[in-house]
């Protein structure tokens, strides 16, 4: 490439930010683990269990994987298609609760 | 770390600069290598594979009437005399993690041409992952001992076994596979290749320490899909 066309200019991050991501990841593993550890139960247990893996799942992808300072037409590229995977975990839900009642229904009624 | 300026196009955060990037009549991710590209939607494609994974799991489980083995119980080890729930799998996030850590910084001592950093550190990232690959095959080993099969298990509902095997097995894969390419970039970063641009084996793109990245995308999104399966699976 000529000069004029690209200049390079690479970007490193301070080695604190990784530091800070990994300690936090170890943290939220943790807590994830106690959850299980304290054995919580019910809404409790699974909004914990959410939370701490959006939290990782997210420093993951923002700093880790450098999301974050990424530029917003590749993020965009990448987040939105996610959005059909939370329409087929919608539509599976209504599929089991479905099939889940059935197989109540004919134990109890009989064929 | 897509900023390299291209004819005047200046990195522009939000969306005012994806209107310009995608507006602009020229290649839309401005300054991103095309194997960056290339390896992001390789791994969104990914995303949906073990997404309908543990959607089918989701629907297994909560479509039958016996109960789902409690996976406390099924994957506690027994040390030094008392039960300690979940142990092993606790251990194999913390390698995994650790793995991811070493692996970011490589990429970081990468771009600062720093070789022998990253090299090291490239090295420890594939020690952790076999060290992860090899606890998965004594957790796999131990479950067939005690009777878990694809069709049946001791412990409650007989599709925990496939779904267990499955997305497990498409896990330990995925971690296999990053292993064996983490070797070889180790060797590859000791070797210079990235220093001198030496040329890979398929492609006539010079070697650059953006491969270093793109294989690091690759390790922490296995990372991050172990992050699903530990709370899906694991721990619900």
């Amino acid at each position: 490439m000529d000069k004029t066309k690209k200049q390079e200019q690479t970007s490193t991050h301070k080695i604190g930010i990784y530091l800070w991501i990994w300690g936090l990841l170890f943290v939220l593993s943790f807590f994830s683990y106690m959850v299980d550890w304290y054995q919580f139960q019910g809404m409790l247990r699974w909004s914990l269990i959410l939370f701490f893996m959006f939290l990782k799942a997210g420093l993951i992808m923002a700093f880790f994987m450098h999301l974050y300072w990424e530029r917003y037409a590749l993020v965009n590229v990448l987040l939105w298609p996610m959005t059909a995977i939370a329409c087929f975990i919608f539509l599976m839900v209504a599929e089991f609760e479905y099939t889940v009642f059935t197989r109540f229904f004919y134990f109890v009624v009989g064929g | 770390m897509s900023d390299i300026k291209i004819e005047g196009y200046e990195f522009k955060p939000g969306f005012k600069g994806m209107a310009k990037d995608t507006g602009s009549d020229q290649t839309m991710f401005k300054g991103v290598h095309w194997g960056k590209a290339m390896m992001w939607i390789f791994l969104l494609s990914d995303t949906f594979i073990f997404s309908c994974f543990l959607i089918s799991y989701m629907k297994g489980r909560g479509s039958t009437i016996i109960d789902w083995p409690n996976p406390s119980e099924v994957f506690g080890l027994h040390v030094f005399g008392v039960d300690v729930p979940l142990l092993l799998i606790a251990i194999m996030t913390f390698v995994l993690i650790t793995s991811s850590g070493t692996m970011a910084l490589a990429v970081k001592y990468g771009y600062e041409k720093n070789k022998k950093m990253c090299g090291w550190l490239i090295l420890a990232t594939a020690i952790g992952g076999l060290t992860f690959v090899g606890m998965q095959a004594f957790e796999w080993g131990k479950l067939i001992h005690e009777g878990v099969r694809p069709w049946e298990n001791p412990f409650g509902a007989p599709q925990f076994g496939s779904f267990f095997f499955m997305i497990t097995g498409f896990h330990g894969t995925h971690v296999s596979i990053g292993v064996i390419f983490l070797f070889i970039y180790a060797y590859k970063t000791f070797a210079g290749h990235y220093d001198e641009g030496k040329r890979g084996w398929f492609t006539t793109m010079k070697g650059d320490y953006v491969e270093i990245e793109i294989l690091g995308l690759y390790w922490h999104f296995v990372d991050l899909v172990w992050v699903f399966i530990f709370a899906f699976f694991y721990l619900w």
